[in-house]
Order: C-alpha cells, then structure tokens, then sequence
C-alpha cells in the first residue's frame, strides 16, 4: 500500500455569518481530535476539508495535490476528493439496504454491482455487522447506524477520513462499546483522520493529537496529556476540569491575577503573563479562618453551587479567587456547607502548575 | 361542532355529492354494457388514456428537471418563472387552447416552422390532443414534484456527493428516490387532469372521432343525441376518479408512507 498524504490546511472559510481560520498540517496516520464549544468552527473545518464549503483565502492542500486554493481558482469537488465523512447523524440513504448503502461509494466510482456488493460485504464483516446486510436503516440500533455509516464512509477507500461528533448520537452504554471499536478502527486507518467532539473523554481515548477550536481560531494544539494537564484557555480548563487563571509574574513564585489577588507557587523562572491551574480536588475547604499552616495560598469565599457528581461534591466558590472544589460528601454534611456559606480555601503552592501562556490565548 | 359551522358543512356535503348521486341513480345500469361497447365510445375511451398516458409521460421527461431547476437554481426571476410555468393551473383551458393554435398552429408563431421545416402539423391531429393535455397538467406535475425537491434532505445529497457520487448520481440515485412519492403523486394528478382535459383539446385539437375526440368531448357532445350514452361515459370517467383518489390516497398521500 502506498503510503497515505499529509493534509495541508492553511485557510479561511465563511460559512453563514461566520469565519474559519486555521493552519493544520496533519500526518498521515494520525487522529487529530479537534474539540471546542459549540459554534466554534468545528463542521465548518470538516466542510472545508470534505469540499462541502469553499475556502475564502489560503488553500488547502493534501500531500502535493491542491484540493482547494481561492487565490488560484483550484478547487476539486466534493466527488473527487479522497475525503470520507461521517456525519453526526449518519445520513444513511433511507431507501437503500445496509449492503448498498455502503455499495454506494464503489458504485459511484464506476464498479460494476455485484463487486460493489462484494467489497461492502467484506466491509461489514470487518466492523462486525454483516448481519445487517439487507436491513434498511430505518430498521437499525444508533450503534449499529454508526458503524454501517463508518463501513460507507471507508468503502470510498479516503485518503482523509472525518468524523463529525461520530458517537453523540447513542446512549451511554453504546458509546462505550462503539468507541473501543472505533479506537480499533481508527488505529488501522493509514490516512489523515480528523475527529470532532465535544467529548473530552473520547478526545483523550481516540487522538492523538488535539486542536482546540474557539470562535473559528485554534487556540491550543498538543498531545492529549498534555493539553489536559496545561489547557490554554478557559474553556479547555474545564473541559478537562481545571481551575485555570491568566497572571502576571511579579516576583520569584508570585503570580498576581488581574483582580489584584495574588498566587503562590512555583514560577521556575518564569516572567510575564503566566497560566496557572490546579484540579479541584487540591483545595481545603474551612469554615473557620485556618491558622499558620503550611499551604501558602489562603483566601476566603462564598459557596455559590454546590453540585453532587459520581462520588464527589463539586463546590463553585466565589472570592478573590473563583475556584471550583471538590469534596467529598461526609465533608459537606458534616460542615453543613450550602449555597451562601463563607468558606475559607487553602491550596499548597505544590499543587499549583505555573507555565507559559500560548501566544495566541488571552 | 357549532351550528354556525354545521349547518353550512353539512350543506357543502350535499352540495359537492349530490350531483354525484344523480349520477348513479339516473345511470342507465341495464344497457350500460351495449353502450359502452359501441365502437364510437371504444375508441374514445382508448384515445383518451392513450393521449392522457402520453401526456404524463411528456410530462414527467420535461417537467421533473424544470421543477428540480425550480426548487434549486438560485437565480433572480426564477420565482417568476415559476409562477408563469404555473399559470396554465389557473388559466381557462379554451385560452390555453387559443394560445396553443396561436403558438403552433399552422400559421402559428412556433407552428410555421414546425409546418415549413418537418412538415409536422400539430392542431386537429391526436399530437395535438397530447399537446393540448400536457400544457394543461403539466404544471400539477411540476408543482408536486418542486415542493418535494424543495424539502428533500439535502444532507444526503451532500452524503452522497462525499462518497463520490457526480451531481447526476447524486440526483439518479438519492434525489429521485427520495421525491419517488411526490413523483407517484404528480403523475396521478397529472394523468387525471390530462384525462378530464376539455377546453384546450377541443379549442387547438378539435372534435374529430377517432381522431381527437376524447371522453370529455364525446360525453358533451353525448348529452344532446344520446342523453342516455352521456350518463354512461360520465360513470366511467367517475369511475376513473374514484380509482384514481384511491390509489392517491393508500400509497401516496398517507402521511409517513415508509420507501
């Protein structure tokens, strides 16, 4: 097999009245997770790729080939673009059978029926579904829906494969199963993949990389771990939940924040606008003023929420420093904590990561 | 049900089937098989589906691209486009027929060629009949099939497009099938009209038996030598309808019909 393209993506794109601009370069074999809130470009970028929205400025390139360039008037169509896409909500053809809908692509190209009939029912026996074969889709589960549409989608053997939120569609217990056998699949796919969520979790399980897409720029790109324990922006902070703030480093292991209150921890050397985040469950909650201990960051606040998750209580507390905390249960019954109660927070100054702020995150 | 909407529904109840009451009470049932198989009604009966048919068929080949045109060419003028393609719903059929002679009767506007170059002339002949049928149900075909091309899922012509599909794939294989019911529908619709068609038939077609006199015409004309043959034509052609509205309604017009 020859060795898939690198996709080049260096563009703008308008869709309605909203503006894409990106600069990508993703390697073959590679699962790009693009995650970010909604409205942030996320289909936008994939509609780009697919052809189904055109480039306003830059091109779009995949290995040497230019699939789309306003400037010089190159932009391949939809159809002959070695793009695959799953949508969101699958888009089965209604009127065809399982095994022809995922026909429909060497059908397109020119082969005959009966082999097109072949390759689709060699494609579903790889993803486990050839039961299915002459269903109508109408007649299928979410979890069946989504593989019959990634079976379609791979019959068009792409270069690129883009999948739209491909598991947002199904229940719970579903997601789960699909999504480990689509780390399988994904794992076998020699080209570029690019996959949009709005799941961490499946972010973090499927890519190998993750761009953060907000209000159509790309605000943080790195290794999953790595985009978890430093997110850049708010809304990364609490996608993977962390308490994040942007500050200024004013003196060796003193971060002070916009607001005037201070942090500390840290700053290895660090100048000038630094992040600074730490997970929920780091900070001591007192109902009483601590006395001299050892955590260097004490201030006071009021509970605002107080909101139950699996095993934990989640507290928002506002103050000088607005922070989410976690607790355990016994604690808040014991110190009788509700929505309105002034509350003292210690964090260690062990427990908080200062590193730089990416260029292009305010 | 309040009277003051009562009273006049069930007055329009009586209005719209009574006449077809007189109908069948009135039809003479016992002679209703040597009537009809008269050679006169024979073979108006037979050029009128055959001329009906045809329409349709002309029909379907010009009229379901002008309607995907229609729902999906975005140009200026083309919503009044599409109201002039209509016009022929709510025009008088005898003005269609008068246009008609005016457009392609022998001296007509487009006729003359049509006389001059290939010697095809088209009123007081059974092409003419065709004609006349197809400007007049044409456009129940169009504004059926238009309004389903409007709301067909255009997500899955993008689906099928990313697969590799060509535009005219995409319309052959996904489009078309999706409109299929709306197709049924308008076809329907405009093989009724064409087979009731009246004014414009006899107005660019004439009444020559054999030739261009279809049931409506033979009915009409019926009325004033053999009252009797007049009611039994009329039964068929109610009974044409009925059949008609029954297939309408068990497979096309019941809501969430599945493919």
């Amino acid at each position: 097999m020859t060795t898939s393209p690198a996709l080049h993506v260096h563009a703008e794109a308008q869709r309605d009245e909203f503006a894409l601009r990106v600069a990508l370069d993703v390697e073959p074999g590679r699962v790009l997770g693009v995650v970010g809130p909604n409205g942030a470009g996320k289909s936008t970028l994939l509609r780009t790729v697919a052809g189904l929205t055109p480039v306003t400025s830059g091109s779009l390139r995949l290995g040497g080939t230019v699939l789309d360039d306003a400037a010089a008037g190159v932009f391949v169509p939809v159809e002959k673009r070695p793009v695959g896409l799953v949508f969101q909500d699958y888009r089965l053809f209604p009127h065809l059978s399982v095994l022809d809908n995922v026909a429909f692509a060497p059908r397109s190209r020119g082969a005959h029926r009966t082999a097109s009939r072949e390759d689709a029912r060699r494609r579903l026996e790889r993803l486990g579904v050839e039961g299915l074969a002459d269903r109508r889709p109408s007649q299928l589960s979410g979890g069946q829906a989504q593989r019959v549409a990634l079976a379609r989608a791979l019959a068009a053997e792409p270069d690129v494969l883009l999948l739209d939120e491909p598991l947002a569609a199904l229940d719970a217990q579903t997601r789960a199963d699909v999504r480990g056998e689509l780390r399988r699949h994904l794992a076998e796919f020699p080209g570029v993949c690019l996959l949009v969520t709005h799941d961490p979790l499946e972010a973090l399980i499927l890519a190998d990389e993750l761009l953060v897409l907000e209000a159509g720029v790309v605000t943080q790109r790195g290794a999953p771990a790595d985009v978890a324990r430093r997110p850049a922006t708010a809304y990364v902070a609490s996608l993977v939940g962390l308490n994040l703030y942007a500050g200024t480093v004013v003196s060796d292991n003193t971060v002070t924040l916009p607001g005037g209150a201070s942090i500390s921890a840290a700053t290895r050397g660090l100048t000038d606008v630094v992040l600074a985040a730490f997970r929920p469950s780091a900070v001591s909650v007192y109902l009483d003023p601590p006395g001299h201990g050892s955590p260097r960051n004490t201030w006071a606040g009021v509970v605002d929420s107080v909101e139950l998750l699996t095993d934990r209580v989640r507290l928002h507390v506002t103050g000088a420093i607005a922070a989410y905390v976690d607790v355990t249960p016994a604690a808040v019954a014991e110190l009788g904590i509700t929505p309105g109660a002034r509350v003292w927070l210690t964090v260690k100054s062990t427990e908080i990561d200062v590193y730089p702020a990416p260029a292009s995150a305010a | 049900m309040p009277w003051p909407l009562a009273v006049p529904a069930l007055i329009g109840v009586l209005f719209l089937l009574v006449p077809l009451v007189g109908l069948l009470v009135r039809a003479p049932w016992s002679g209703l098989s040597r009537i009809l198989s008269d050679a006169g009604v024979t073979s108006a009966l037979r050029l009128s589906l055959v001329c009906a048919t045809a329409a349709t068929a002309i029909s379907l080949v010009l009229g379901v691209p002008l309607a995907w045109a229609l729902a999906r060419v975005r140009l200026r003028g083309i919503s009044a486009l599409r109201a002039l393609v209509t016009l022929p719903l709510v025009l008088p059929p005898v003005v269609g027929g008068v246009a008609l002679l005016l457009a392609l009767g022998r001296h007509g506007l487009v006729g003359q060629y049509l006389d001059s170059w290939f010697g095809i002339t088209l009123p007081f002949t059974t092409a003419g009949v065709v004609v006349a049928e197809t400007f007049v149900a044409m456009p129940f075909l169009i504004i059926t099939v238009e309004g389903a091309f409007r709301s067909a899922d255009r997500g899955l012509e993008e689906a099928a497009r990313t697969l590799g599909a060509s535009r005219m794939t995409v319309f052959r294989r996904v489009t078309l099938p999706m409109v299929a019911p709306s197709l049924g529908a308008g076809a329907v619709l405009c093989w009724a009209r064409a087979l009731g068609e009246f004014g414009a038939t006899i107005t660019f077609a004439g009444n020559l038996p054999g030739v261009t006199q279809t049931m409506p015409l033979k009915v009409y004309l019926a009325l004033e030598s053999d009252p009797e043959a007049a009611i039994a034509l009329s039964l068929v052609l109610l009974g044409v309808s009925v059949l008609v509205l029954a297939g309408l309604r068990d497979r096309w017009l019941r809501p969430s019909t599945p493919l």
